[in-house]
């Protein structure tokens, strides 16, 4: 029993300034097979997947490589202990030629010998299957084959254990097919491999176990085999958290009044299928659907975030054109970005310039806004989020992502928005502060703002929308109103599809 | 609030001026008279006036340069040639005049900043429309400019023999100072007016350090970005414009010569990034006096001119090392080991 597993996680623990990623969780996995790693953005996949390939340093915890216990200090300790690691984008050199991909960096000599390498390389390909030449310009491959590339060269470094991290998200049907057969191969070669997606039907055609987390915490271990699909979204998406059960939403606003926001036929580049939607003055509403499901970028589509390639938009009953966020800004439209370090904060200025930036830009390049003035509008909102913070003078960098997340917030709310849209706002961000953001959510509706809310934890969304509308696969696949929504509801939308 | 914002200020310039305090003591102790100034004809000359005056062109190219890289991550290495060019387009448009007055010259001007900003939004297109590395991008002008200054020029060195612009490059009757110092000072004054009216430092830093960010906050980077090449060409025509009645003459090869790598330094010495995002145009001017005031140490030490240049590398190595972000570390770890360090200590010296 003992010799059969690869590889064994007991009681790892990671945290970061602000959160706590991984607390007390446990991953085993054996020869041969192929193990799902599944969970929400933030549950603590990759925290996981990093403290095994040694680029996190584990706070607590024992990790065991074929019995042997191993603390991992560099990814490259890790490669030596026969983990081999190929993450979501390609992170080989598109100019160099496939075999010098495969071989890169691993010589422990100055010259090479390339007709060698070139024969090597020509004979694990072969051996894999892989349909490239050794001497093919790696750009000339499709990206399947660099993903196959990829695995090869950790292949070839003698692993044992093979962590896919999102290793189809940029493939078709046909090349995942591809890859799945090089991952049966490797599998029938006794090679364990961790394998992390968020499409639900790969998960099931290649995995034989699946592991769950949510929020950081191991929600348990399944033989993929006896978990249904809908079991599996409802340990993913979990259970409410009971110290907000004072949170009361607003109920369905009647519908007679116009919208405040109305599109018609709305697609992005982003490959958003045409769609209909409008909300009300103080409606809460939310797009929910699994990672990857378009919730992101229907809404990105609103703010013209990505560009617009059809549609047509009302504002209060009148006909706009919405081509560039700016033009959005101006309808009174405010839009929190799901990835907060690279659409949302600017890292090196202060918290005061981040909190007045979306007004001062609607006021116009000749308008700036005074420093005396600047800085009473950040401390008003300094004070009024909680933001915690030694100054307004602080570069936003330096706070935690929490905090980070309610200087962006107050960057809306300081243009006094009509409508808010918030994608994301709670995400790998603590408990208290989650909370609090619900809070100013549902309080925002009161006062007569619109917003949209977007949030991987379905529990969140119940408890703060009053109208749900589902996508599944870059389409809306159903909308749900009334005050009995319940996860199970949404859960039935997002697997099943017929109710 | 306002004692932070100086300190604040004071630490980012603290590399900028302590160099060019220990230049001043290296000055002092070759000769203790080099402040002292002398009246000749009724204006001041002397180390000091003569920096200023020798390096009002790289001031101004500094100052274009830094907001250049603030936006768009890179820098310009055609100043000096877009500035040899702009400066033919002046001289032509003077000697073409047949009259020249005070009203000739302020159209050659303002011709010469019109081809300027061409020249810039030339530039700032490659950068921002089609997404050119700016040094690759630069590297176009670097390459013809000077043929294109030539081509207009249609003879060698075209000669402004006159009153008026000899006052322009020399010194005014009245005036008590240089001409070309003056028109830096007041160049800067309306940069500085530029700044304070308008929200170029937001836009080009938010810019510089997001882009994907600034757009989603209603910010078109890449208006931001050639308005910047634009501004930067302003500042070409304006160091263009003193040099050719500095000196009287228009000579398409030697005119600012290798101009373009001192104005890079001058905003790398200032405490720039040259990564882009915050910027100090104070710090690029400082930066910009020191370059200046290094070449004319040396000269004071009596380094022979062939030299110069080699004995100018070695400084800039050694100010750039203690610039450098390894160095900054450790000196912050010892400083927080020891408690109170040695950059607080020299803070304090310099305040």
């Amino acid at each position: 029993m003992q010799s059969d597993k690869v590889l064994e996680m007991q009681g790892i623990c990671k945290t970061f300034p602000g959160v706590k990623a991984l607390s007390n969780v446990n991953f085993t996995l054996r020869k041969g097979e192929v193990h799902a790693l599944m969970g929400e953005n933030g549950a603590g996949k990759s925290t996981l997947v990093k403290v095994m390939t040694g680029v996190y340093e584990k706070d607590a915890g024992q990790i065991e490589v074929e019995g042997k216990v191993v603390h991992f200090k560099s990814p490259q300790e890790a490669q030596n202990n026969g983990i081999g690691t190929v993450y979501q984008e390609i992170t080989l050199c598109p100019n160099l030629t496939v075999a010098e991909n495969m071989f890169i960096g691993r010589g422990r000599h100055a010259f090479v010998s390339w007709t060698s390498m070139n024969a090597k390389a020509a004979k694990l390909l072969e051996s894999l299957s892989i349909p490239a030449r050794p001497t093919q310009q790696l750009s000339s491959c499709s990206l399947a084959v660099q993903q196959m590339i990829a695995i090869a060269r950790a292949i070839d470094m003698d692993c044992k254990i093979l962590v896919l991290d999102e290793p189809t998200s940029s493939l078709d049907e046909d090349e995942v097919r591809k890859l799945f057969a090089l991952m049966r191969e490797l599998k029938s070669r006794g090679v364990g491999i961790v394998f992390i997606t968020h499409f639900l039907d790969q998960v099931y055609e290649i995995s034989d176990r699946i592991t769950v987390l949510r929020n950081g915490e191991l929600i348990g271990e399944y033989e993929a085999a006896s978990l249904p699909q809908f079991e599996l979204v409802s340990k993913m998406m979990g259970k409410a958290l009971e110290d907000v059960e004072g949170l009361k939403k607003r109920e369905t606003v009647a519908r007679e009044d116009v919208p405040v926001f109305e599109a018609a036929g709305l697609s992005s580049s982003a490959s958003v299928k045409p769609f209909d939607f409008a909300i009300r003055k103080g409606e809460v509403n939310g797009f929910t659907g699994l990672l990857g499901s378009g919730r992101s970028e229907s809404v990105r589509a609103i703010y013209a975030a990505d560009s617009v390639t059809g549609g047509e938009i009302k504002i209060n009953g009148k006909k706009v054109k919405i081509d560039e966020p700016i033009d959005a800004m101006k309808q009174g439209i405010g839009y929190l970005p799901e990835d907060r370090k690279g659409d949302g904060i600017i890292a090196d200025l202060s918290v005061r310039e981040n909190i007045i930036l979306a007004m001062q830009v609607m006021k116009g390049f000749f308008k700036p806004i005074s420093r005396k003035q600047a800085e009473a509008f950040a401390d008003e909102y300094v004070k009024c989020l909680s933001i915690k913070t030694a100054s307004t003078n602080t570069p936003i960098r330096s706070l935690s992502g929490g905090n980070q997340q309610k200087v962006i917030l107050g960057r809306w709310l300081l243009t006094h928005p009509q409508y808010l849209i918030l994608d994301e706002p709670t995400r790998g961000i603590d408990v208290g502060t989650k909370v609090e953001i619900q809070k100013l959510v549902l309080k925002l509706a009161e006062e007569g703002v619109s917003v949209t809310f977007i949030s991987s934890e379905i529990e969140e969304m119940l408890r703060t929308c009053s109208r749900l509308i589902v996508m599944k696969d870059g389409q809306i696949a159903g909308e749900l109103t009334g005050e009995s929504l319940t996860q199970k509801d949404v859960m039935h939308v997002i697997a099943g599809g017929n109710e | 609030m306002k004692f932070v914002r100086l300190k604040e200020q004071l630490s980012h310039l603290l590399l900028p001026l302590s160099v060019l305090a220990v230049l001043i003591v290296i000055n002092l102790i070759k000769g203790a008279d080099y402040f002292s100034v002398k009246i000749i004809n009724g204006a001041l000359y002397g180390n000091i006036p003569n920096l200023l005056f020798g390096s009002s062109e790289l001031v101004i190219l500094a100052i274009g340069m830094t907001l250049v890289t603030a936006s768009s991550r890179g820098q310009d290495i055609s100043v000096g040639v877009v500035a040899a060019i702009t400066s033919a387009v002046f001289v032509q448009v003077l000697l073409r005049s047949g009259d020249i007055t005070w009203m000739t010259i302020f159209i050659g001007f303002l011709a010469s900043c019109g081809v300027g900003i061409l020249l810039g939004a030339f530039n700032g297109s490659l950068v921002s429309i089609f997404k050119v590395q700016p040094m690759i991008a630069t590297l176009i002008l670097f390459t013809a400019g000077r043929s294109i200054s030539f081509m207009i020029d249609g003879k060698l060195s075209p000669v402004l023999a006159n009153d008026l612009t000899s006052q322009l490059g020399g010194v005014m009757p009245g005036l008590p100072i240089q001409t070309p110092i003056i028109l830096t000072a007041i160049f800067i004054a309306l940069v500085a007016l530029f700044l304070k009216t308008t929200n170029l430092r937001l836009y080009a830093e938010t810019v510089g350090i997001n882009e994907k960010a600034a757009r989603l906050n209603g910010i078109n980077p890449m208006k931001v970005q050639f308005l910047t090449f634009m501004l930067l060409g302003i500042c070409c025509a304006v160091a263009g414009f003193i040099a050719v009645t500095k000196a009287g003459r228009h000579d398409s090869v030697n005119i600012l010569k290798f101009i373009e790598m001192d104005a890079i330094l001058a905003v790398a010495i200032g405490g720039n990034s040259l990564g882009g995002g915050k910027f100090s145009i104070t710090g690029s001017i400082i930066g910009a006096y020191t370059i200046e005031m290094l070449s004319r140490t040396l000269l004071r030490l009596e380094v022979g001119t062939e030299t110069i240049k080699a004995f100018k590398a070695v400084f800039i190595i050694i100010l750039m090392v203690v610039a450098s972000p390894v160095v900054r570390e450790y000196l912050s770890r010892v400083k927080i080991r020891r408690g109170v360090g040695f950059l607080n200590g020299f803070g304090k010296k310099e305040a």
